[in-house]
């Protein structure tokens, strides 16, 4: 199914009060491509995530997932979606696992063993019975990311995932990007720094 | 399609927010605690007149409940939306309204179904005959459950709001007026060996509308929060 258009974003406005954060932003990502949206601080490049992701309405402008505007059915969109937010949403008295298998789970019946799994490709299996809250920022990011992984969903929204990463982390997730794409996923990714992605990887810079 | 259902995926909710109080004991017990001592004073205040303290303590009761209930409500949402939970909540694919009744249900779990079970103690404080007991703890029942469905209102409205449980206490109280009347209405007329039907009826009545329509007023104001 490679190349086949599955994210399109079209003439995207929001208004943050007086201040016009995205002017008509477009984009669109195929099966099998990934996108890094670039760009200093302040330029609206989480509001652009949090806009695709159908958290937020914008002013103007619409998102279409599979040829059809979120709106339509958002539930059916949600299920083909693993977002990463800046923050890592973990529940800092509950386990790691215990973390994943609480928010996997709504999306998709999961055991535990492959949620393990998931921890240890991200490098984190020894955290896996740790009250996340005893983690830290950069084993937390990787539970994070374990999560992206275990969704299992061909669209990736990730903000800032190298935030708190050291150098192996950073190949980690740049790596873990490719092989989502290279399986024909989708990977739209916000990063302030530089980034290098393989294959079809194209850059979105805002400014 | 997910292919988690619904039934499911608030199972699931709900496991999670009990596992999170039980971790967390001392947040489950303050408002219980709270209950206990305040309507303690009561007796001690009123110089042990045991007439008069047996017609206020249904009044004494229901208001102690009603704060003390109050007291949890402000971390129904917040902590969620603080670490990002919430985004992820709202994105699981079952949307919000779902989430918000199996939370919801959930803190009533930990906090009205609590007050119930330790409301023969306070009533025993309070001079209440153990005749009335069965009519008080089914108006507490009710009446907890629905203040659950306000505060989620309440709580969804004010997520946003730095300090918000004073906001959400001057939301919420107001809109538990009717609870409070009919609640200790009924209590009262149990203490008195009459017939409390009808007040029951009333508490149920509102806490089956409360929980049809809350779920959907506190995920649109989760909603608002979010964006």
């Amino acid at each position: 199914m490679n190349g086949i258009i599955g994210l399109a974003v079209e003439k995207i406005h929001v208004w943050r009060g007086e201040r016009h954060v995205l002017k008509g932003v477009s984009l669109t990502l195929a099966s099998g491509e990934s996108l890094h949206v670039a760009g200093p601080n302040g330029t609206g490049k989480t509001t652009l995530l949090r806009v695709i992701s159908g958290l937020m309405r914008p002013e103007q402008g619409t998102v279409s997932w599979a040829g059809r505007p979120i709106g339509q059915a958002p539930l059916e969109y949600q299920a083909a979606l693993a977002y990463a937010s800046h923050e890592p949403a973990l529940k800092g008295d509950l386990s790691a696992l215990e973390n994943l298998v609480f928010s996997v789970g709504l999306k998709r019946r999961v055991d535990a063993a492959r949620l393990r799994e998931a921890l240890a490709r991200t490098g984190v299996e020894a955290c896996a019975d740790l009250p996340a809250r005893v983690l830290s920022a950069g084993q937390r990011r990787r539970v994070a990311l374990a999560r992206v992984l275990s969704f299992e969903a061909p669209l990736w929204l990730l903000d800032e995932p190298f935030t708190n990463l050291d150098a192996a982390g950073v190949a980690l997730v740049a790596g873990l990007i490719e092989e989502h794409t290279a399986r024909g996923g989708l990977a739209l990714v916000v990063a302030h720094h530089d980034l290098r992605l393989g294959g079809a990887a194209r850059r979105l810079d805002l400014n | 399609m997910s292919g988690v259902g619904a039934a499911r995926a608030m199972g699931l909710v709900v496991r999670r927010e009990l596992r999170l109080g039980f971790r967390r004991p001392d947040q489950l017990l303050q408002p219980l605690v709270f209950f206990l001592i305040v309507t303690t004073l009561f007796p001690l205040g009123l110089n042990l007149r045991l007439s008069l303290l047996r017609e206020m303590a249904p009044g004494v009761l229901w208001v102690a409940a009603l704060l003390a209930s109050l007291l949890s409500l402000d971390a129904l949402f917040k902590s969620d939306a603080d670490d990002g939970t919430l985004e992820q909540l709202a994105l699981s694919g079952h949307g919000l309204t779902l989430i918000v009744i199996a939370k919801t249900l959930a803190h009533w779990l930990t906090s009205g179904a609590a007050l119930v079970l330790v409301s023969p103690l306070v009533a025993t404080a309070l001079a209440i005959p153990t005749s009335a007991f069965p009519v008080m703890a089914a108006s507490l029942a009710l009446g907890s459950l629905t203040l659950s469905w306000l505060g989620a209102i309440g709580a969804g409205l004010t997520v946003g709001v730095k300090r918000g449980n004073v906001l959400l206490s001057l939301i919420v109280l107001p809109l538990a007026m009717p609870l409070l009347i009919f609640g200790a209405a009924a209590t009262d007329r149990a203490v008195g060996g009459t017939d409390a039907t009808g007040p029951l009826y009333f508490l149920g009545a509102l806490c089956v509308f409360t929980s049809t329509l809350a779920p959907f007023a506190a995920a649109a104001a989760l909603r608002i929060t979010l964006e």
